[in-house]
């Protein structure tokens, strides 16, 4: 049994006159404790909404359905009363937009003390003294937890809000473009930050990106979604040098390295509408490799080696045509 | 065969540029007659771009990249140094002089959701620049000019997209249509504010091969000022960094990022995360942030977070050398041409 166990998740959104988004189709996901893991994929991929869903905090227009289970425990259900406890005291989150995940009118260290007092895990002098050394763990001195979120610069907003996401000891940290909004090298901090916290505690780390490279930096393993659903899972090495779904090669030839000699390629076309039935494969349509069998039939995501799976039509043929 | 008898001359060429923000006082200020203080955004910033050649102005925020640019637009007033445009001076003229040249600088922002008018129709948006400046000839020829621009930024069959509103297109179809927008005044420079930054990841290479093929086939030039190091290196030609309101390293793309020369340059590079994860080279995380600008550090402006500072950076400001033996690559160090040790 692992850590955190994501069971045939599916999220829909309700649209007008009764039509319906189908936003995530099914994710299945497994986290063991101090395990760093990369959810990556394009905008309108599903990949926020998986994690949100996970904590209970989608809209009361989105429907849910599967299971998250938590140390073998269900922690989302329909009731609310399911998530509440287990929100930010197991499972928390940082948020891609620092200044808009912290209250501009309250103190820092009144912000990290708050989560505290409502989950009951410390209260008065405790917290606060507890708030301070959970800055001093991201890198503020405790005095500046007096301070407000306008007189921090864009990273200590982010430490700032780790700190916030670190104060009930929670075991999971989803991060959503955690550093999306930073120059590259307060990125670097953050990230080296992320890796340290997740191996000194034993977190375990969900890290939502566009990004391949900061996941590459950061986790051994990724999930690449499309189109509401994973399409490859495996490590982030073979991602990069033997990839088994044609989307996961060309998001990697759409990202530049800085020493890459090869020309950067865009991949043609838009994801399909998630507001009707998906028919064969979601990607067939921006594929190069794309044949006669992906039109008609949905590729499953299957096991196609040690530790990895992918969801192409392109595994089944003769080794050689492989992706 | 001609005999190339001087460098031809540059589309640009900024000298010295030194722009400043004075720092509000507030009323309690004034009353006490507190000291006027300025933000020192671009402290002498020397540049120069050569017609079809594309500059990469990199850097963190805040360390001067996009008043530079607003400097050549002249958006904001510079305080000293000179800008030339194909050879006329823009610094010291007036705005309604400045008003015929300001069609051939023209500039792409980083959000295509912010500069395009939701109002506007494709057509409209791309038509509007030359009703402004009065360019383009009759309404028909317009039309001409317009299609033609949406053809030169792959929107095409242009029908399809004339008639579209911008909440109708993609990040990316927006950020070509701001491209287009501009492209049907003939501009000379194209300034592109972190032009990709914003979009996908899928479709960024497809913007940036716009602008490449543009400055290759059509004789304009680009500076393209962005925080990406990885993306500088693949499409410009020249990459300028700064740090602090100057430039501390400048040189062709390949040969900055294979042979950094100033410290800061080498940390910024080292932290770019790597496509490939068996890329396992060492990180040079630099610890806190670039100092205030309003009171930059004496000497070296890089020296307090610099990792291989030493006594002689806490009171010699370096100047651009030339790295030996590299004629196009110069960068702001003493340690630049001395021994390694």
């Amino acid at each position: 049994m692992s850590l955190l166990e994501v069971r045939d998740l599916h999220v829909w959104f309700d649209l007008p006159e009764g039509r319906q988004l189908h936003a995530v189709q099914g994710v299945n996901l497994d986290l063991d404790a101090g395990e760093r893991i990369g959810l990556v994929g394009e905008s309108g991929c599903g990949k926020t909404t998986t994690i949100l869903a996970m904590l209970g905090l989608l809209p009361p227009s989105a429907t849910v359905a599967g299971d998250v289970r938590l140390d073998g425990t269900s922690v989302v259900a329909d009731e609310e009363e399911a998530t509440r406890p287990h929100r930010w005291k197991d499972i928390s989150m940082v948020f891609q937009g620092a200044m808009n995940a912290l209250n501009p009118v309250k103190t820092i260290e009144a912000q990290i003390v708050e989560p505290m007092t409502l989950h009951g895990t410390a209260e008065g002098s405790a917290a606060k003294k507890r708030a301070g050394e959970l800055l001093e763990m991201v890198g503020i001195t405790a005095g500046a937890g007096a301070r407000y979120p306008h007189e921090f610069s864009g990273g200590m907003r982010q430490r700032a809000a780790l700190a916030m996401a670190l104060a009930c000891g929670p075991k999971v940290l989803l991060a959503d473009e955690p550093t999306t909004a930073l120059d590259v090298m307060v990125q670097a901090q953050i990230l080296e930050l992320l890796t340290e916290l997740t191996r000194d505690l034993g977190l375990a780390l969900i890290l939502v990106t566009h990004d391949l490279p900061v996941v590459a930096q950061v986790c051994e393993r990724a999930a690449v979604m499309y189109a509401g659903e994973i399409v490859e899972s495996a490590s982030l090495d073979d991602l990069y040098h033997s990839p088994g779904h044609p989307y996961t090669r060309l998001l990697f030839a759409a990202t530049p390295d800085l020493y890459g000699e090869e020309a950067v390629l865009s991949i043609p076309g838009a994801p399909p509408r998630l507001d009707r039935d998906i028919v064969g494969c979601p990607f067939r349509e921006r594929c190069d490799r794309a044949f006669d069998r992906c039109r008609v039939e949905r590729p499953v995501l299957r096991e196609v080696g040690d530790l990895r799976a992918a969801a192409c039509h392109l595994n089944d043929e003769p080794v050689g045509s492989r992706t | 065969m001609n005999t190339v008898v001087s460098e031809p001359r540059p589309l640009l060429e900024v000298r010295d540029l030194v722009t400043r923000f004075p720092v509000r006082r507030g009323i309690l200020g004034t009353l006490a007659r507190a000291p006027r203080r300025a933000v020192h955004a671009v402290e002498g910033v020397s540049l120069s771009i050569g017609a079809g050649e594309m500059l990469a102005l990199v850097g963190e925020s805040g360390c001067g990249k996009t008043t530079v640019a607003q400097s050549i637009l002249r958006l904001v007033d510079p305080v000293s140094g000179t800008i030339d445009l194909d050879g006329r001076r823009l610094t010291g003229l007036s705005q309604r002089q400045l008003r015929p040249i300001r069609r051939t600088v023209q500039m792409i922002y980083q959000d295509p959701y912010e500069s395009l008018d939701p109002r506007f129709r494709v057509r409209h948006a791309i038509e509007e620049p030359m009703l402004i400046h009065r360019f383009g000839g009759d309404r028909a020829e317009r039309e001409r000019r317009v299609a033609e621009a949406l053809t030169r930024v792959e929107l095409t069959p242009p029908q399809m997209f004339l008639d579209r509103y911008p909440h109708e297109l993609s990040g990316g179809q927006r950020q070509r249509v701001a491209i287009a927008a501009s492209l049907v005044l003939d501009p000379s420079l194209l300034v592109a504010d972190e032009p990709v930054s914003m979009l996908d990841v899928s479709v960024r290479a497809g913007v940036l091969r716009i602008l490449d093929d543009l400055r290759r086939t059509g004789d304009m030039s680009v500076l393209m000022i962005t925080h990406d190091l990885s993306t500088a290196a693949h499409f410009a030609d020249r990459i300028a960094v700064m740090y602090l309101g100057r430039i501390v390293e400048e040189g062709p793309a390949r040969v900055v990022v294979r042979r950094p020369q100033h410290p800061y340059t080498k940390a910024l590079l080292s932290v770019v995360p790597k496509r490939d994860p068996r890329d396992r080279s060492e990180l040079q995380v630099l610890t806190g942030e670039p100092p205030n600008p309003v009171a930059p550090p004496s000497g070296c402006r890089f020296h307090p977070r610099c990792p291989v500072a030493l006594d002689e950076c806490r009171v010699t400001d370096p100047a651009l050398r030339t790295v030996p033996g590299e004629p196009d690559h110069r960068a702001a160090c003493v340690l630049v041409g001395a021994p390694q040790a």
